[in-house]
């Protein structure tokens, strides 16, 4: 959506579909680390992917392979909720 | 086709019948004086199994409009009911439900807003949500509560239009007043109303998408003039329905009545009950060689402006009898008669009258024709108290 719609090509109540919709990299707001993921220590139980409140957690069927940080917030929940100790706070790899 | 004989109906009695016909999908509502039997009337009507309809008990207004916002978006066809301070509690939300174009129908016995507290009819409840952006029809009597109620989900519900409509009816003067109401056969009305189905249903997961987003300067004023697009097509709209509803029943609902209009020298204008009064009292001067008319409206919202300039602007007077204030500037109805006839050589002449349920009898009728009347019409006291 680069291009400013006029008014006559919005949709009735101006309904966004995700073709329309941008994908900005929310993840920038990260502050304070960001969760990193032990593949090896992992039980694919989907705690993290279920309770994350964005869509961080990428899965290849139902077995999480990885995190998205384009949207992760870094909020924790995901370290607080994994019972297998497979997810830790730790800095941005850039940091 | 019309079945049997007319009924003894009071106007909220006969749009809880024109409800049970539609058969809503839902209906989140809230009781309140004067729009309480009319959905009184349309539960028990529901728990007799006359209508499948899921009544939703909300615990105010406000969540009687939202449960009926997210109703309506999911795919359900919807109404609910409601008056006065209702309305005002409502109004935050009616202006979301316009906003995201969710055709919810409902009905509205019109009654005076608080303070004082009072429970009788004026339109003051309506003139709060006049420029949400939803559709206002008056109906005169009960029979044309139940017309316009019938005719309002193909309103709502066309794809060029999808807005709230509300359906309003004097408080007290149609809504508990019994008069004959010939009712539609239940499969006729079903007909006529035919299913509700939205392109983009909220609960249609396969397609996916936000509804109500935020809209930030580069985008609000680009809403705004899309949803004035879809109250000005509500208005072709109308009149397509009207025409339908006339080949069903050969009674015609369109915006506008004209009432010995045609070569008026004086007219009035006025929305809603009074409308009976004032036909007589036309006949009256009619007889006594005096020329004059009443143009009632019966959509307030989306107005006719263009028509109303042409039927209008022959006349030497306008009269506009507003059954609402607006302290401190023009009352609603007239300040859009003179928009309309802006640059005619018509007079105009405001008055506003009944509030607070004060009936507006012939003879004050008649003295707004004969020019005789102030400015606040059946008020006690001087007009300019020295």
């Amino acid at each position: 959506m680069s291009e400013l719609m006029r008014w006559d090509e919005l949709g009735p109540g101006g309904v966004v579909t995700p073709a329309e919709s941008p994908r900005p990299k929310t993840g920038d707001w990260r502050t304070n680390g960001r969760p990193e993921l032990r593949l090896d220590r992992c039980v694919s139980c989907l705690l993290c992917w279920l309770y994350c409140p964005d869509s961080a957690f990428k899965l290849e069927g139902t077995t999480l392979v990885g995190i998205d940080y384009d949207v992760c917030k870094g909020c924790e929940l995901c370290v607080e909720v994994c019972p297998a100790a497979a997810l830790a706070m730790a800095p941005e790899a850039d940091a | 086709m019309i079945a049997a004989e007319p009924q003894l109906l009071t106007g909220g009695e006969a749009v809880a019948h024109a409800l049970c016909q539609i058969e809503p999908d839902v209906v989140p509502v809230y009781p309140i004086t004067p729009q309480t039997p009319i959905i009184q009337t349309f539960a028990t009507l529901v728990a007799d199994g006359a209508a499948h309809t899921e009544i939703v008990n909300v615990e105010s207004e406000h969540s009687a409009m939202s449960a009926a916002i997210g109703s309506a978006l999911a795919g359900a066809r919807t109404a609910t009911a409601t008056s006065s301070q209702g309305l005002a509690l409502m109004a935050e939300v009616v202006y979301i439900a316009a906003s995201m174009r969710a055709p919810i129908v409902m009905a509205v016995g019109n009654r005076a807003l608080s303070g004082p507290i009072n429970i009788h009819c004026d339109h003051s409840d309506s003139m709060l949500v006049r420029d949400s952006g939803v559709v206002q029809l008056f109906a005169e009597n009960a029979q044309e509560a139940y017309d316009l109620m019938v005719m309002a989900p193909r309103i709502a519900e066309h794809p060029d239009v999808l807005l709230p409509v509300l359906v309003c009816q004097d408080g007290f003067t149609i809504t508990h007043a019994a008069e004959p109401v010939e009712l539609l056969a239940d499969e006729l009305v079903r007909e006529f109303v035919g299913p509700y189905h939205r392109a983009d249903a909220l609960l249609d997961v396969s397609h996916p998408g936000t509804h109500g987003p935020f809209a930030m300067p580069d985008y609000y004023f680009e809403f705004r003039r899309a949803q004035a697009d879809a109250i000005t097509a509500a208005g072709r709209v109308i009149d397509e329905v009207a025409d339908e509803f006339e080949g069903l029943t050969g009674r015609r609902n369109g915006a506008l009545e004209q009432y010995q209009v045609g070569g008026a020298d004086e007219v009035i204008v006025a929305l809603g009950s009074s409308a009976g009064t004032i036909k007589d009292v036309v006949d009256e001067l009619r007889a006594a060689q005096r020329h004059v008319g009443l143009l009632k409206i019966r959509a307030f919202r989306p107005l006719p402006l263009r028509e109303l300039r042409c039927l209008l602007s022959d006349a030497a007077d306008v009269f506009v009898l507003d059954r609402a204030d607006s302290p401190g500037g023009a009352p609603p109805l007239a300040a859009d008669v003179a928009f309309a006839l802006a640059g005619e050589a018509s007079r105009l002449h405001s008055h506003v009258y009944g509030l607070g349920g004060r009936d507006l009898h012939p003879e004050a009728v008649r003295d707004v024709f004969l020019q005789r009347a102030p400015h606040y019409v059946g008020v006690r006291g001087d007009e300019c108290p020295a």
